[in-house]
């Protein structure tokens, strides 16, 4: 069961590498913080899958935290940083 | 008999992490793209989180996993609703057509 | 070439395109999107060299205030043109002389032989708590922990300094996302106590605490629930040297001792819970003014969800 978390932990981060091509290329502003917001979701996923690949419990803390704390740079874009529909270098 | 279901059950988070990534990837506007995140974002980590839960030493530990699948529903959904309303009223456009101004 | 080479190997390189974007991107909003996802990977990082407390602390910071601080900072009127110019070539051998140092002092250091590991778990009994990290940061090594706090008390007062605008800011308020707050702040709240308690016997401790703290706040003031900040209050000022202020009374018996922060064994645990609680209240406050106290007020073109 370990060895098929390691597994699916390793999948997502493939996921993940193909993501990091829209956060540098990205059509638009919102396109790359979106796929930055998947990162964070993804993390958790890993996080949680990590804790129990390599059987240390206190990685789902981790997991929790990053969880409950992901929305804030959602929020902080949102309201803070984007201005143009675009991009925001104009 | 639970090592089955928790094995499917990853298994099937994982493949919707892979859709939310292809949606990401392949959708044509911030909306649609919004959408496939979001179902990453729910079932993807709301199967895994069920699927570690079944594998847990102990209900502490299980109950700890299920914590983690609301919060992040919460997160995603109201970020998700937080980007949507602003692209609407900086007049993103839908499906890459023109941009409109009226929201 | 089993599944854990790979994920380190893709780990690897994905660090290293994200600082690489971070520090060179032309593009600057590029550059702060890149670095968030620096700090998600970093966290990643830290779990798979076993180092779930570090992680705890990367996640928490990483995710909750320099992201939000970064963009905010990203929206202001003064962030002028978003393209950085060539200068910022300058970083590249700037980052490689840091690099070949590190890896210059890594070199010179003895082979990891364990016997660290042997030490602490030896004193471990004797330290008042059962997590070998706190017991090195609040015990063992207590004055380095000392001096890293008032590091970052110096750097609030640094940025306290600096705060200009003399009128507070408060954002428009966000019905639904204050909605959402409402739910999530609470969980912040007991998470942070649930970390300060749990750093005693696993991975947490006041740092971590503190930054999930801190986080709640950076929210409620991107939501318009909670102002910036001008001059502190009396309330907060005190908040903020409550954990010194803690950390050097306890210090203060051992002054005339050889051996600065000895803690009598019979009351290590109950006096590391009170250093600790200081400490989560203070740096606290500490890393949320330094996002609070440079809160803008909302410009035109601000988003008003």
């Amino acid at each position: 069961m370990s060895e098929l978390a390691a597994a699916v932990a390793l999948f997502l981060l493939l996921n993940l590498a193909a993501a990091l091509v829209v956060v540098a290329r990205g059509p638009g502003a919102a396109d790359r913080m979106l796929a930055a917001l998947l990162f964070g979701t993804t993390g958790v996923a890993m996080l949680m899958l990590s804790a129990l690949a390599l059987a240390q419990p206190p990685i789902v803390d981790v997991a929790l935290v990053l969880a409950l704390l992901a929305a804030i740079a959602g929020i902080a874009f949102v309201r803070r940083s984007w201005r143009t529909p675009e991009r925001t270098d104009a | 008999m639970l090592d089955v279901a928790s094995a499917t059950l990853m298994l099937l988070g994982a493949g919707f992490f892979l859709a939310g990534t292809v949606g990401l990837l392949r959708f044509p506007d911030i909306y649609s793209r919004l959408h496939a995140l979001t179902k990453a974002d729910n079932l993807g980590v709301g199967c895994i989180a069920v699927a570690l839960a079944l594998q847990a030493d102990g209900l502490a530990a299980g109950l700890k996993l299920l914590l983690v699948w609301p919060l992040v529903l919460l997160a995603s959904a109201t970020v998700s609703y937080a980007i949507a309303e602003r692209a609407r009223a900086l007049g993103v456009p839908l499906d890459g057509g023109a941009p409109d101004d009226a929201p | 070439m089993n599944a854990d080479l790979v994920f380190d190997l893709v780990l690897g390189a994905g660090l290293l395109w994200s600082a690489a974007g971070a520090l060179l991107g032309r593009d600057r909003y590029g550059a702060v999107i890149l670095f968030i996802v620096f700090g998600l990977l970093m966290t990643l990082a830290w779990v798979r060299l076993a180092a779930p407390d570090i992680a705890l602390a990367e996640a928490a910071i990483g995710a909750g205030l320099t992201g939000a601080l970064l963009l905010d900072a990203l929206g202001g009127d003064s962030a002028g043109t978003a393209q950085r110019g060539a200068s910022r070539w300058l970083l590249l051998p700037l980052a490689g002389a840091i690099a070949i140092l590190l890896a210059g002092a890594l070199r010179g250091l003895p082979a990891p032989s364990g016997e660290l590991r042997e030490a602490v778990s030896a004193a471990l009994a004797h330290s008042g708590v059962s997590h070998p990290v706190t017991a090195v940061l609040l015990n063992f090594r207590g004055y380095d922990t000392l001096l890293e706090v008032s590091v970052l008390l110096a750097a609030l007062l640094g940025v306290l300094g600096a705060a200009r605008d003399a009128r507070p800011a408060r954002l428009s308020a966000a019905p639904l996302l204050q909605a959402a707050t409402r739910v999530l702040v609470p969980f912040m709240l007991l998470t942070a106590g649930y970390l300060l308690w749990a750093g005693a016997h696993r991975p947490g401790g006041a740092f971590q605490a503190a930054a999930v703290l801190a986080a709640g706040a950076v929210l409620l003031a991107l939501v318009g629930m909670l102002g910036g900040w001008t001059r502190p209050a009396l309330r907060t000022r005190l908040a903020i040297a409550a954990g010194p202020a803690v950390f050097l009374l306890v210090a203060a018996p051992s002054f005339e001792r050889t051996l600065l922060l000895q803690l009598p064994p019979q009351h290590a645990g109950r006096l590391i819970l009170l250093i600790e609680a200081a400490l989560t209240l203070s740096l606290g406050f500490i890393l949320a003014g330094l996002f609070l106290a440079l809160l803008r007020g909302d410009t035109a073109g601000d988003g008003q969800a």
